[in-house]
């Protein structure tokens, strides 16, 4: 399948800061792509190089065969761009804030009006055409944020931390939205914190400190990524059970998860004797099992072992 | 039992509009509390009141004993209220928003010179104290807000949404916090939108259009979901969504990533139809039973209600 999106090493840097360090990937047609990483990581910053607001000090990219640098001004009316803060107007109405994106991408009346309707039904907004923003709940904000961002047919569509603080109902009907662009054609280009956001992917780059750590699909990364075994405990002492578990040298790491425990441990590990260090030590055991990593334990363990390298943990 | 945070008959009406109706809580003493529901549900109403600062139109609640009504002053002195947007002050230091805070709660000089250097080791921000607030990273923000909410020792704490922009090492840390809290004798009361939070409560309500809708412990409203999720991974998930989407007994479908999730009351039913559409399709797939999540069963629930109230969308 074809890119459409090459970006090769990448790099931003702000006075001596480093805020992406030499970053490359690809996103193929029609996919959906997530960089996931924590605040800070640079996930903006890829982004509004992407989107050709910002320079990158070095490096190049290509968008569906132009370059970014030379052709900012081709590319413009092709990509579409939400972004964390939903840029609408509070105080215009739904249909308002349509008409005003529509104007800017000089969209001809007829074809706008088309648009329009077709935009309302998409976001489950009609019968609210009339209707202040400012009113609207965050997952009607959303949508319409999203519906502006793609009133101009674009090919490629970049959201940056997309449903922050929407509900989990708002937040699949936003996610049926995207599978359908995708569907049609349209790239796909995600940046989240969030794991259940990142699960949506097709394929995800795991970003930190402005490096690329982890470049796969979401079950390969929970397949290859963490050497050892994640263990789900259940127990009547949650943290001391945590305590005491960090204490054994083939514990690698344990963290509350969930109503129980994550803990990584050593691949050969016997589950029985977990339990026995654990009943036997006042934290009893209600239930042990081997499960297979979340997304979350994979960036847990990206993050730790970053930290770990760099000294900041030991 | 004994119950620390109680409601009876809870309502507040915004103009015609009931934000809370009729609500009745029990929290028990010594527990984390949750709070779930999409956006407008009326959790914010809810927290404000119980702190309060918002009067209910009838109905009452009591903290600790405390009639939230008559002796709101009283209330005051004994929880901490961590809004969603709590304002830390960008422009003084991490110790600098402590102390002012401490003189707000009116905490002796010299235990709140004790309780800010217990609070700044609690929360592992003991190394960034002397940093501006605005300097802090998201989660770190957090971490000083909630902080500055237990300078005088409260022993309910109510926290609206705390972890929202907040990423998952930082989120892990924060809840640690909470369980430590809880140990140490607080009642906690959280709302949140994210279900794999919510799963870390000791009981979580459901709630939905000013009252809940369920209330139980996680795990228990997991077991009593009686529907089943399958889960199908096929080369082309997209006609598969479309073949299950033809299904008479599929409830509810929709794609996660590479995963097409069916809910449906009748697994052998379901099993046995996708099987045949995706074979007559040729497609190379597995299907599999999953347990279902918190946020599966949320979600359900939430939009069989609304289905009732409104009428099937789409």
């Amino acid at each position: 399948m074809e890119n459409a999106i090459e970006i090769r090493n990448f790099t931003k840097l702000f006075g001596e800061f480093v805020a992406v360090n030499n970053v490359s990937f690809d996103v193929k047609k029609g996919e959906v792509f997530g960089f996931l990483g924590p605040n800070g990581s640079g996930k903006t910053t890829v982004i509004r190089m992407i989107l050709g607001l910002l320079n990158p000090t070095s490096g190049s990219g290509h968008i569906l065969g132009c370059d970014i640098a030379q052709d900012r001004e081709k590319l413009r009316s092709r990509i579409g761009y939400m972004s964390q803060k939903f840029s609408l107007y509070e105080e215009l109405t739904v249909e308002e804030n349509l008409d005003f994106y529509g104007g800017i991408y000089c969209i001809p009346n007829n074809k706008l009006k088309e648009k329009k309707k077709e935009i309302l039904i998409m976001a489950d907004l009609k019968g609210r055409e009339k209707m202040i923003v400012s009113n609207l709940s965050g997952g009607w904000k959303q949508r319409l944020a999203l519906g502006c961002s793609i009133i101009h047919d674009p090919e490629i569509l970049l959201l940056d931390e997309p449903t922050g603080g929407v509900d989990p109902i708002a937040r699949r009907q936003f996610w049926d939205i995207i599978y359908n662009l995708s569907k049609q054609g349209v790239t796909i280009l995600v940046t989240t914190h969030y794991m259940d956001e990142a699960e949506h992917c097709n394929s995800i780059g795991f970003l930190y400190y402005g490096n690329i750590l982890s470049l796969d699909t979401p079950n390969n990364m929970k397949e290859k990524i963490i050497d050892g075994q994640i263990v789900e405990i259940k127990s009547d002492k949650t943290l001391k059970a945590i305590e005491l578990l960090k204490k054994k040298d083939y514990v690698k790491d344990a963290s509350v998860y969930g109503a129980g425990i994550h803990a990584m441990v050593e691949k050969n590990t016997e589950l029985d004797d977990l339990v026995l260090y654990l009943n036997g030590n006042d934290a009893v055991v209600h239930s042990i099992r081997k499960v297979k990593p979340t997304l979350e334990d994979v960036f847990v363990f990206l993050v730790e072992s970053e930290k770990r390298k760099n000294g900041v943990i030991k | 039992m004994e119950h620390d945070i109680q409601t009876f008959s809870l309502v507040k009406k915004f103009g015609d509009v009931p934000a809370v109706d009729n609500l009745n809580i029990n929290v028990r003493k010594n527990t984390i509390y949750g709070l779930v529901g999409p956006d407008g549900a009326g959790k914010t109403t809810t927290m404000r009141m119980l702190c309060s600062l918002l009067k209910p139109d009838s109905g009452t609640g009591k903290i600790g004993g405390h009639d939230i009504v008559k002796d709101s002053e009283e209330i005051k002195k004994h929880i901490g209220y961590m809004p969603q947007k709590f304002s830390l002050y960008g422009d003084l230091t991490v110790i600098e928003n402590l102390e002012f805070y401490s003189e707000i709660y009116q905490v002796p000089k010299r235990e709140s010179k004790e309780k800010i250097q217990f609070l700044l080791e609690f929360s592992n921000l003991k190394n960034h104290s002397y940093k501006l607030a605005d300097q802090l990273s998201g989660g770190m923000k957090q971490k000083l807000a909630l902080s500055c909410n237990l300078i005088h020792t409260p022993k309910y704490l109510f926290l609206d949404e705390p972890t929202i922009g907040v990423d998952p090492v930082a989120r892990r840390e924060l809840w640690k916090i909470l369980f430590d809290l809880r140990e140490q004798g607080v009642t906690i009361f959280v709302s949140t939108p994210y279900m794999d939070e919510a799963e870390r409560c000791d009981e979580i309500g459901l709630m939905y259009s000013g009252s809940i809708i369920k209330n139980d412990r996680p795990d228990n409203i997991i077991r009593d979901f009686g529907k089943h999720i399958l889960c199908v991974v096929s080369d082309d998930s997209y006609a598969a969504r479309e073949a299950a989407l033809g299904i008479a007994s599929a409830e509810d479908v929709y794609l996660l990533g590479e995963e097409l999730h069916v809910i449906s009351d009748n697994i052998e039913i379901i099993r046995r139809e996708l099987e045949q559409l995706l074979k007559s399709m040729n497609a190379d797939y597995t299907i599999n039973e999953i347990t279902p999540t918190l946020e599966d069963v949320f979600v359900n629930i939430v939009k069989s209600r609304t289905e009732m109230t409104y009428g099937k969308r789409n």
